[in-house]
């Protein structure tokens, strides 16, 4: 029987070790998986390389964890906050500035195609966002058809952590609202995808046409009401 | 020297959030950028369907009613809570950005920090060393819609041009703009140069050409902005 649920969430990221390529989804605070990266804090891994859109929001989560020095390097899209009088990415801020956080950042289109690419089994690609840019430097530029292009790199990783709506045994998911974002295309891109999940409902309730990411991308999934 | 501005007129915000929005044909998909573009929402004309998308999934997006409970699940770009319009839709962010840098948007409004004569367009970093880079959807926003409009003062808070012959900060993107809204006047970039299509009332071509950092050309049809019209 195919069964991907597990108990807890330490079970669900018992076995990310120092130096792993995490896929955090999440815009903002709506599809940020916080139990997920609070458990991982918890679990001590570090040098981590994370990917995810912001560098975390409130004291919580991603930025926790980034606070706590466990992650060496971010590739991210926006690591500041939009609205200066919340004291977003906080963490990242202070630990960028003292030199102890590498930062690679890269447009938001880039950072999903160079996921999309990894799951879909593709290799390098040419995209025109950030030709002639400061963000094309040191990557291969090339003029096709008259149109500018920048060779990007696929973005395999080995663990990605996404919160979902509603999640079955076999690891189908949905989302809920605009907090799907990231979480389907990094699912495709790591190798072990980990989805904490508002409810798990019995194989065969989640209508086949409404699964938003078919059970083969994931491989844990763990309840956390919330 | 920078101009004297003490006594020019001037479009506020609003009123050139209302220009824009009053450019925006019924039907049209558009993305508005964070910062000054998002005044556009409010402004849009009551009697056309404008479809708005935000880069994080949403195709379809309106005003929270503040009767509402604000959802952690509806936030636009900026992260603001919004409503979902009837007819909208919500998808990950990899049909969100085929929608941004495919060519399927058919205007993204802009804020700028500079834009040159060619189009150029730098908004995403101020240039200071020690700024932290943040780019977000800019650049895909730049260069992949069919019309790209973009919003700023017409010149910085100390008086140097925004509109330039070459930009000096960061490119977003390379001749990507098609026009521009300031709060002196209204410039479309063609290929043959910048042309004035409107200007604020009181202003002479001579006195916006001193606050403007590349060659003008003024449309023979060129409006006349009134402040107490728009």
């Amino acid at each position: 029987m195919l069964d991907k649920t597990v108990h807890t969430l330490a079970e669900a990221v018992r076995e990310i070790p120092d130096g792993a390529t995490v896929l955090v989804g999440g815009f903002g605070g709506s599809g940020a998986p916080i139990a997920l990266l609070e458990a991982l804090l918890e679990q001590g891994a570090k040098d981590l390389v994370v990917v995810s859109n912001n560098a975390g929001s409130g004291t919580e989560g991603l930025n926790a964890l980034i606070g706590a020095g466990r992650v060496r390097k971010l590739i991210c899209s926006y690591p500041k906050s939009a609205d200066k009088s919340q004291p977003l990415a906080a963490a990242f801020e202070q630990l960028y500035r003292a030199g102890k956080v590498e930062l690679e950042c890269i447009p938001q289109g880039t950072m999903v195609e160079r996921m999309r690419a990894a799951g879909a089994g593709l290799g390098p690609f040419f995209s025109p966002t950030g030709y002639g840019t400061l963000l094309a430097e040191g990557k291969e530029s090339r003029v096709i058809d008259g149109i500018g292009y920048v060779l990007e790199q696929p973005i395999r990783a080995d663990y990605a952590l996404v919160k979902a709506d509603l999640g079955d045994r076999w690891g189908n998911l949905t989302y809920r609202l605009a907090g799907r974002n990231f979480a389907p295309v990094m699912c495709t891109a790591a190798r072990h995808a980990i989805a904490q999940v508002r409810e798990i409902v019995p194989l065969g309730s989640i209508p086949p046409e409404q699964v938003m990411t078919p059970a083969i991308f994931v491989q844990k999934v763990v309840c956390h009401a919330s | 020297m920078p101009a004297d501005n003490t006594q020019l007129p001037r479009l506020g915000r609003e009123a050139i959030a209302k220009l824009v929005a009053n450019d925006i044909p019924d039907g049209a998909f558009v993305n508005l950028g964070i910062g000054l573009p998002v005044l556009v929402a409010k402004h849009l004309p009551k009697d056309r369907e404008i479809i708005l998308h935000s880069e994080n999934g949403i195709l379809g997006m309106g005003p929270l009613d503040p009767s509402q409970a604000a959802d952690p699940d509806l936030i636009n770009a900026g992260k603001q809570p919004i409503s979902l319009l009837t007819g909208s839709s919500i998808s990950d962010s990899v049909l969100s950005f085929t929608m941004m840098r495919g060519g399927h948007l058919d205007l993204s409004v802009l804020g700028g920090l500079e834009v040159s004569a060619s189009g150029d367009l730098a908004n995403w970093h101020t240039g200071a060393p020690d700024a932290i880079p943040g780019v977000g959807g800019a650049m895909d926003l730049a260069i992949g819609a069919k019309r790209a409009f973009v919003m700023m003062e017409h010149q910085t808070r100390d008086g140097r041009p925004k509109v330039v012959e070459s930009c000096t900060l960061p490119l977003t993107g390379a001749g990507v703009v098609d026009r521009i809204y300031t709060d002196l006047a209204i410039i479309d970039v063609e290929t043959d140069g910048l042309w004035v299509r409107a200007m604020v009332e009181g202003l002479s071509l001579a006195q916006l050409q001193e606050r403007t950092g590349a060659a003008l050309k003024c449309d023979p049809e060129c409006r006349t902005l009134y402040l107490g019209e728009v």
